[in-house]
């Protein structure tokens, strides 16, 4: 009771465009317009950034002010008269939209973010058909950085919003990206404005997903696969990453967290592979190596106190992460599991078991990977990734280069009916599915080991490990082993430390505290992106908290939806191991499947 | 054309009776809300240009509950035409450490600085001797109060308050978002009081000799004297402490050369006042005489017949694009587009009509921008191209 | 270790290694070098524990942390309205003839560097300049002449002249 009355104390009373509204105090005059179904447009604001106010779009007008105010920037008080659409907010608006084009480069038709860039939806809902202001960009030496494999930067779309700064900064700690200079030279810069693949540049692609215009973009290789599929001579593959299904329905009209995966492999089949699996078939593989390795470790290090064994294990499956660590923690990089990731894992297969087992020359096989990730692309092109005598695998797309070449292809894709993928590595469980999202990688990892030590299921209901999951920026779980098997009787009593960090921001708050010693995790789940892979760099954009809630919740759903929920049941990665890698950690794998990282510079 | 016409001194600044450690002693013993009153009824009122009521910055800092409270002395003049913070820091230094210990009695803080413009460097070994002296004597009466200073890096920009707080916290000098209010949330997050040198130096003529004798020059709104600096085409440039309220007509009349075409009133973001509202115009915060009333940081610059308007404007655009921050949008591209508006128009590539929507434009900045700087373009900008559009086009 | 690595911890150790000890360090640099380096940059950060991006973020909003290579006699010459009403051009004009660099150039020599800077606070005594830390105004060509000869003439980096 006492509670309810101190929340009605902190309510005051607005009136926006002639509408009195009870909002709670300290709301922001942005927040409190959208509550009563007012849009007020921004472009620097972004939910999961703090406030900047420096675009002046959102401005509105305040009764008894001469001057207009930021509403992302403004709180709410008691008594305000706002006006959202007052002739001198009108006016002030339509002023700066032109300002910002003149600065732009608008040759829309021949830009990559055509259709979906806020700065032309903010164009296009003022109607702004004229340009009366001179046109800016002549003057300027604006340049195109296209060195990274991942990302490209165009400074002449740059509006200076300053999201990628600010992401680069705040999600992830990793900041490549500042603002540089001032007056009318001030712009967004790499230190002293090396190419991005010359800084120390995670390519997780967050500055992409944040951007609002087509400053930042991946660098897509969409016209390279076209020409492989219609190369007769070429076998084209292709495999999906779990957060991909959950996240492709946004760009071809689905709403958000729409599970897409039937679909998506029909459209695959459609767009002319030759053949559609599974990454989620490797994910459930990199369990049982992984797994395997994980109690390997633990038996060297609790019996037989070998010190060149590290704990606490760290997953491997992020390349943003393997990067980040390499560059800011490269003592540390023992830590690192040695496995690949799911998608390395599958593309040294693809061109050693998949080619025998099909009876095909390896030469021919082009190894694509759909990815939400655009650090993938930097993966894909590590040196040592050639472990089946070619380069594993030739290219990676993201979500939203997918989407777009199922709209060339001119495929309805909300009409098509679901397929199934194809054999060999198209069959997962539901502990593959969950690697796309944060805790997911552990959450599969338990499953499996937990039944390999006890020989029981995770004692957790339905298999959900509950505490794995979640939006905590660093999550918690200990699991308590007891009454193992033989086997692993020294295991007995060990209560397992497990620790999730998503966002390389959360990352270092993990890293340090095992370097202050004031944490004893034997393993951690690390994944770059907010949210784990469903949030990463080359899914739809925009995101938000609510966009990649929507979509956790349906890579669960999936993850239950689905008959096998342990990577030890999948009945193909049984045979592969009949067939072909013989056990985890045994030599086949060891030469396919485990790779060795590199220490880079922090500066 | 000589005159012996002379406008009302004043002469409290410089005058200099080495008193400041009586001075001192003597207010730290009273109490806070004294002090406060004190200022309140001089209606002293910031001399930077900005023209906040002192003494209600000093109360709204001292209601402000914090263990941590700073005095910053705003010694980052830039404005161009101003130069008299300057000669206050090398001739009566003492009298504004004195205010700043004072006004850490008033709020509660124990740490002052002085941010000190990058281009005033040369000041810096005097003025850390005058400190080095006052803190040996604040340390012999028991009093805690330290004094640093910080040195700026060449930017016009950290003159504003919430920019300046950037750069003491070393990044980059972008203006913050208002609220929150230096008051409750500046320098470092604590509540900070921030002051221009001359104000401070009129609040040691304040608590030297009373509100009253302060409020008793000048003229209704505009209370006390004020530092001019006088340049341009004048006969006797310098630095001249006046009272507040002149006609500007009488200001022209003492300073000018004869042939006084236009006078800037408060630098580049200030005012072009064209002769014929000379008569109209009158220095101060508000009110009139007959006309308008101009706040100001002080700087008068006058321009003869012989200069060129177009010129003059050009040159302020220039100082503004370069010096911007470049954050927000309007201050940012407005800026370019303004001046490469006007240029545009000279050269005859866009005809006169577009100095209208140039005018629009800064009507837009003044509204939009982040801070002062870009909201105060239009003054220079509006009154220039009204009162000499023909200079603009021809 | 090297100079400038051997400066910045010194810099770090005197002014502090918190974010906000970043604009006096900096400062510093400069002082000596007479302008900051990508090395330089790099080891502040590292000193500082800052990524390398934001120093340089930071130092490149300040015109007079110059992030190219000076000369060891930085000359700024105001360019704001008095001081072009004044005769700076002509000031100006008499620097290039005699250094014959243009504005933004270095002497081949490495001696003088001649830039542009904004109202130096001396209207009233125009046109004038800045040559590192020290003030010249009310100059003219002849007087300017003299100022750059007397540099001209000075002993080397120690000596009792250099400022």
């Amino acid at each position: 009771m006492v509670q309810y009355l101190s929340v009605m104390a902190n309510n005051i009373k607005i009136t926006i465009n002639g509408v009195t509204v009870e909002i709670e105090l300290g709301t922001s005059i942005l927040e409190a317009a959208r509550q009563t179904g007012v849009i007020i447009p921004t472009l620097c604001y972004h939910k999961d950034l703090c406030v900047a106010g420096n675009c002046r779009v959102c401005v509105v007008e305040i009764a008894g002010q001469k001057r207009l105010a930021a509403a992302c920037a403004t709180p709410c008080e008691e008594g305000m008269e706002i006006f959202t659409n007052s002739f001198k907010v009108r006016n002030s608006r339509k002023h700066i939209i032109e300002l910002l084009l003149s600065e732009h480069n608008a040759d829309c038709t021949r830009c990559y973010k055509n259709g979906n860039c806020e700065l032309q939806t903010l164009s296009s809902e003022y109607k702004i058909m004229t340009q009366d202001f001179i046109r800016l960009v002549p003057f300027k030496n604006y340049t195109i950085d296209q060195f990274s494999p991942s990302i490209i930067k165009d400074d002449s779309k740059c509006v200076r919003c300053q999201r990628c700064v600010r992401t680069c900064a705040e999600l992830q700690g990793v900041n490549a990206l500042t603002v540089a200079y001032k007056g009318d030279h001030m712009k967004i810069s790499t230190f002293f404005e090396k190419a991005m693949n010359d800084v120390v540049c995670t390519n997780c692609g967050q500055c992409i997903n944040h951007c609002p215009t087509g400053a930042l973009v991946e660098k897509n290789y969409i016209e390279e696969v076209w020409d492989a599929i219609a190369d007769k001579t070429k076998h084209v593959i292709v495999q999906t990453a779990p957060a991909v299904r959950v996240g492709l329905g946004e760009e071809l009209g689905f709403e958000t967290g729409s599970r897409v995966t039937g679909k998506m492999v029909a459209a695959l089949k459609r767009l002319g592979f030759d053949a559609v699996m599974d990454t989620d078939f490797s994910a459930d593989l990199t369990i049982m190596e992984e797994g395997t390795e994980l109690l390997t470790r633990l038996k060297q290090v609790l019996v037989d106190h070998n010190p060149e064994v590290k704990l606490p294990m760290a997953t491997s499956c992020s390349p943003g992460w393997i990067k980040y660590i390499e560059h800011i923690y490269p003592e540390y990089l023992d830590h690192l599991s040695t496995c690949k990731s799911p998608q390395q894992m599958f593309g040294a297969l693809a061109k050693t078991y998949y080619a025998k087992a099909r009876n095909l020359n390896p030469e021919t096989i082009v190894s694509v990977s759909i990815m939400p990730c655009t650090a993938k692309k930097f993966e894909a092109a590590r040196p040592e990734m050639h472990d089946s005598g070619y380069r594993d695998v030739d290219y990676v797309l993201t979500t939203r280069e997918l989407a777009i070449m199922i709209k060339q292809a001119g495929i309805d894709f909300m009409k098509l009916d679901d397929m199934h993928y194809d054999r060999l590595m198209g069959e997962s469980t539901g502990a593959g599915v969950i690697f796309g999202a944060t805790g997911g990688v552990m959450e599969a990892a338990l499953r499996t080991a937990y039944e390999l030590v006890t020989g029981r299921d995770v004692p957790f209901e339905n298999l959900n490990i509950k505490p794995v999951r979640g939006i905590d920026g660093v999550k918690e779980a200990t699991i308590k082993i007891e009454n193992p098997l033989k086997e692993w009787a020294f295991l007995d009593g060990i209560e397992l430390k497990c620790a999730i960090a998503h966002g390389l921001v959360n990352a270092k708050k993990v890293m340090d505290s095992i370097i202050s010693g004031q944490s004893n995790y034997h393993f951690i789940e690390f994944m770059a992106c907010p949210g784990g892979c469903l949030g990463g760099g080359g899914q739809p954009i925009p995101t938000s908290p609510e966009i990649r809630r929507k979509r956790t919740e349906a890579i669960y759903a999936e993850d239950e939806g689905m008959p096998l929920r342990k990577s030890h049941q999948n009945p193909e990665i049984i045979k592969i191991y009949k067939d072909f890698l013989i056990k985890p950690l045994g030599e086949k794998s060891h030469h396919l499947l485990h790779t060795k990282y590199t220490a880079r510079k922090r500066y | 054309m000589t005159t012996n016409y002379q406008l009302k001194r004043a002469d409290f600044i410089f005058k200099n009776e080495n008193d400041w450690e009586k001075i001192l002693s003597k207010n730290i013993s009273r109490p806070p809300q004294e002090l406060i009153n004190e200022l309140i009824s001089s209606e002293l009122k910031g001399r930077g240009g900005a023209g906040f009521p002192t003494g209600l910055k000093w109360k709204l800092s001292a209601e402000a509950v914090d263990e941590i409270k700073y005095v910053i002395c705003n010694a980052d003049e830039g404005e161009p035409g101003t130069f008299k913070d300057r000669e206050i820091l090398s001739k009566v230094p003492f009298k504004v450490l004195t205010a700043m210990a004072i006004c850490g009695h008033v709020i509660g803080a124990k740490e002052g600085y002085i941010y000190l413009r990058g281009e005033y460097f040369f000041l810096r070994p005097e003025l850390n001797k005058v400190i080095n002296e006052f803190e040996y004597y604040c340390r012999e009466i028991n009093f805690d109060f330290t004094i640093r200073i910080f040195m700026g890096s060449g930017a016009y920009i950290c003159g504003e308050e919430t920019a300046l707080f950037e750069s003491m916290e070393g990044k980059r000098g972008e203006p913050r978002n208002k609220p929150p209010f230096p008051s409750s949330y500046g320098y470092m997050g604590k509540p900070t009081v921030i002051n221009n040198v001359e104000t401070l130096a009129h609040t040691y003529t304040i608590f030297k000799y009373g509100a009253k004798r302060f409020y008793d020059l000048g003229v209704q709104y505009s209370r006390g004297s004020k530092l001019f600096s006088v340049s341009g085409d004048t006969p006797k440039p310098g630095i001249y402490e006046l009272e507040l309220g002149m006609s500007l007509e009488d200001f022209v009349e003492e300073f000018g050369d004869g042939d006084t075409k236009a006078v800037q009133v408060g630098g580049a973001s200030g005012f072009l006042v064209p002769r014929k509202r000379f008569n109209e115009t009158a220095i101060g915060f508000q009110g009139k005489l007959t006309g308008i009333s101009l706040p100001t940081g002080g700087s008068m610059m006058l321009f003869n017949s012989s200069r060129s308007m177009f010129n003059v404007l050009d040159n302020y655009l220039e100082f503004f694009r370069e010096e911007s921050c470049g954050q927000c949008t309007p201050c940012r591209v407005g800026c370019q587009q303004l001046l490469n508006g006007i240029k545009a128009v000279k050269r005859g590539e866009k005809n006169a009509q577009y100095l209208d929507k140039l005018l629009r434009l800064t009507e837009t900045m003044q509204y939009t921008a982040k801070c002062g700087l870009g909201q105060s373009v239009a003054n220079s900008f509006s009154s220039i191209v009204e009162n000499f559009r023909e200079e603009m086009i021809y | 270790m090297d100079p400038i690595s051997e400066l910045i911890k010194n810099l770090a150790d005197q002014h502090g290694r918190n974010r906000h000890n970043l604009l006096p360090i900096l400062q510093g640099v400069v002082e000596q070098e007479k302008y900051l380096s990508e090395y330089s940059m790099i080891e502040i950060a590292r000193e500082l524990d800052l990524p390398a991006a934001e120093v340089f973020g930071t130092a490149t909003f300040y015109s007079f942390l110059e992030y190219k290579k000076m000369g060891r006699y930085i000359i700024r010459i105001c360019k704001t309205i008095t001081c072009s009403m004044k005769g700076k051009n002509q000031v100006l004009m008499a620097i290039e003839d005699m250094l014959k660099i243009g504005v933004g150039e270095t002497t081949p020599d490495g001696k003088f560097s001649l830039l542009q800077t904004n109202c130096l606070g001396f209207c009233h005594k125009a046109p004038a300049m800045l040559i590192n830390n020290e003030v010249y105004n009310e100059l003219t060509p002849e007087k300017v002449r003299e100022v750059l000869s007397m540099y001209m003439n000075r002993k080397k980096e120690g000596g009792p002249y250099d400022n």
